[in-house]
């Protein structure tokens, strides 16, 4: 029954915690990392009840990089076991607020890009010494191409998609596979209330089953739901002439 | 604050009516609390009217708070965010040998609404309703204070809670005592009955009743006819009484849930159509017989369709359920079905339950009796036809089920409960700036 543990960051979002219930499904022991205590505690009882496998509750704080190196010693230390681990921290504020307030950019650019780097590489180092393993990392469609409407947040998750698939290529030999996630519209805190073109927006229970399924397959990178990849393939092949025009 | 949504159009389950709303959804458990000005909770949006609508106000989604808590193995206690549907309940705790103890017709509905509605099985003559099993509730007031609800701890805050429709404020959490089960089968038996005396007859008939027991009635039978129903009675089956042929003992049923895909066109469900599916159905269930049905299909045979709704087309449909009380029964059933057949209007689905005696709820539904549940199309017609039917429905001395409700006057509230002044008194103490309120409530004056 025991799959070894996982460590899943960021897991009080949705899509996060639904991945997490999978993960338990299957006898992984899943620890529970974040900012919100209480949430996570939460979370960890429903996974216990769901599931009957273990869950455990570890703080994090994604914007304290200094503390990031100490987390994951933590984390590596006490669970031997450790098979894989799950980055789905981030954080999104409007693109009209940062070009108001360029200062805001700075964190923006620490939560989606620095401190799950920073995090990985500390993961890297460990897991291509284990030789085995599995490292999944929630970035966005968004990253795909530089929009008018959304183009810090997406600098930042293409960067960390691109920085994913070097880290893919460097561990691939360590026998540890690295997948990049780029989920579409998510019905998310994120994307409530928001004004989004008519595309269907998933539910965040969905992504966490679909997230999970992809780990198990050994891809490189999904696009959830599927249909993105088509979206996103059609998009980053609009001349630039034409998409710098675009007003979305 | 929480962010709020704007949409041009929210209903119930019967897509009548349809209002405009201002949502919010608390994501995270200390999110949940009163918002400004009038609020009303929203679980699965299974009420068929407009018990989870709030034109005016604010409608606070409970969806994202659905984490099971806690499970006593010894008690079969529950603990539960109050979000949590019975779907998430019994996908888990059913291998494991537990049912829920009172179960709707529909397993996507939340453990909240469930309390808020008081819901009823078809084991009501037997278990009660759903707030009977309910060891206790978190309820966050209108003020924003929480405190733990019971049948022992403020048990007057209790049973206004459990079937006062959401108005005594946020139910956030609770715990439940499920039922133990051998298997996920249920031993079901067809009794025909040729007509409404019969089928009332039959469901009082202790020599075959069950834990279990509904009847399915054809509204469009006419004279001798009259309500002529297949009674249903079931139990659990335990693990030796089970066929060795079934050797999916507690996982889930194997059918997999068909969609409608859109709203149907007018034709599709007319009483020609209707008369049709009932000879159909009276003619398949010739005699008396006896099968096993997985609980899913016992229980749930609508939730293999999702958005059965749609059914109905664009204009929706009216659910009218209402309880006779025992002595009058026979006779209201007779007029109110003779009203129906009478005027062609026909119930898809139309279903006759006999209830046990009333619970402690101030607003809860049942009252000991028999009760009917129709689901009419919408027509130009309907709505003063439906007032007629509330006319008789009262002077038998019997009332309507607030959860399926949408076109109810306020008029004949009071007689049809006649705790609801006590209620009122107790709502106005705990929100005396009336900041719980729904259209239903509005509608009804249900609060003081």
């Amino acid at each position: 029954m025991s799959e070894g543990s996982a460590l899943i960051v960021g897991a009080t979002s949705g899509m996060a915690r639904w991945a997490a219930v999978e993960l338990a499904r299957q006898g992984y022991k899943v620890i529970l990392a974040g900012r919100d205590l209480d949430e996570l505690n939460r979370i960890a009882c429903d996974i216990k009840v769901r599931t009957g496998s273990e869950a455990l509750v570890e703080e994090f704080h994604g914007e304290q990089m200094d503390s990031i190196p100490f987390f994951w010693r933590k984390v590596w230390t006490e669970h031997s076991d450790l098979r894989g681990i799950l980055i789905a921290y981030g954080d999104m504020i409007s693109q009209e607020s940062i070009n108001r307030e360029p200062d805001l950019a700075r964190m923006q650019m620490i939560l989606n890009y620095n401190s799950p780097v920073h995090l990985l590489l500390n993961a890297a180092k460990d897991f291509e010494e284990q030789r085995h393993g599995w490292i999944a990392c929630i970035t966005s469609v968004a990253g795909d191409r530089g929009r008018v409407g959304n183009y810090l947040y997406g600098s930042a998750k293409g960067g960390l998609s691109h920085f994913l698939e070097g880290l893919r290529a460097r561990l691939t030999a360590s026998n540890v596979t690295v997948l990049t996630i780029k989920p579409g519209f998510v019905d998310s805190p994120m994307t409530w209330g928001m004004k989004l073109p008519p595309l269907p927006v998933a539910d965040p229970r969905d992504v966490g089953k679909a997230i999970v399924k992809a780990i198990d397959s050994h891809k490189d990178v999904v696009y959830i739901p599927g249909l993105w990849r088509m979206v996103m393939f059609l998009i980053r092949h609009i001349p630039e002439k034409i998409f710098k025009r675009m007003k979305f | 604050m929480l962010p709020t949504k704007h949409v041009d159009e929210l209903s119930g389950w019967g897509n009548y009516p349809v209002a405009p709303a201002r949502l919010v959804r608390p994501e995270r458990f200390r999110q949940l609390a009163p918002v400004e000005g009038q609020q009303i909770v929203r679980g699965m949006g299974r009420s068929y009217g407009d018990a989870a609508l709030s034109t005016e106000g604010t409608v606070i989604l409970t969806e994202r708070l659905s984490r099971l808590l806690a499970f006593d193995p010894e008690t079969g206690d529950l603990t539960a965010e109050a979000g949590a549907t019975l779907a998430d309940v019994l996908d888990f705790f059913v291998p494991q040998g537990w049912f829920i103890p009172v179960t709707p017709g529909t397993k996507y509905c939340s453990l909240g609404g469930c309390l808020a509605a008081d819901v009823h099985g078809k084991n009501h003559h037997r278990d009660g309703t759903f707030s009977q099993h309910v060891v206790r509730a978190t309820l966050i007031l209108p003020d924003g204070r929480r405190t733990t609800i019971s049948p022992e701890e403020n048990s007057e805050l209790f049973w206004a809670t459990a079937g006062g429709m959401g108005l005594t404020g946020i139910i956030a959490q609770m715990t439940i005592r499920l039922t133990k089960v051998e298997t996920a089968w249920m031993k079901v038996t067809h009794h025909k009955a040729q007509n409404i005396d019969m089928a009332l007859r039959l469901l009082s008939d202790r020599s075959i009743d069950d834990r279990y027991s509904v009847a399915w009635i054809d509204c469009l039978a006419k004279n001798e006819k009259l309500g002529r129903s297949v009674v249903m009675t079931a139990h659990h089956v335990t693990k030796p009484d089970l066929p060795l042929k079934i050797t999916n003992v507690l996982g889930p049923s194997k059918r997999r849930a068909k969609s409608i895909p859109f709203d149907f066109p007018r034709f599709a469900l007319s009483p020609f159509t209707i008369k049709l599916f009932n000879n159909l159905f009276w003619a398949f269930n010739a005699g008396r017989k006896t099968f096993y049905a997985h609980y899913e299909q016992f229980f749930y045979p609508l939730d293999r369709i999702k958005h059965w709704n749609r059914m109905y087309g664009k204009r929706g449909f009216v659910q009218y359920q209402f309880v006779l009380p025992t002595e009058t029964s026979l006779r209201g059933m007779r007029q109110i079905l003779e009203q129906l057949s009478n005027t062609k209007r026909a119930s898809f689905l139309a279903v006759l339950k006999r209830f046990g005696p009333e619970g402690p709820g101030l607003l809860s539904f049942p009252q000991e009796g028999f009760t009917l549940s129709l689901d009419i199309p919408f027509d130009d017609n309907l709505l003063p036809f439906l007032d007629s039917l509330d006319d008789i429905v009262s002077h038998h001395g019997g009332r309507q089920y607030l959860a399926k409700d949408s076109r109810l006057g306020p008029k004949l509230l009071p007689s049809m409960y006649p705790r609801l002044e006590e209620f009122q008194a107790l709502q106005a103490h705990i929100d005396p700036d009336h900041h719980m309120e729904s259209d239903l409530s509005r509608r009804l004056r249900i609060t003081k």
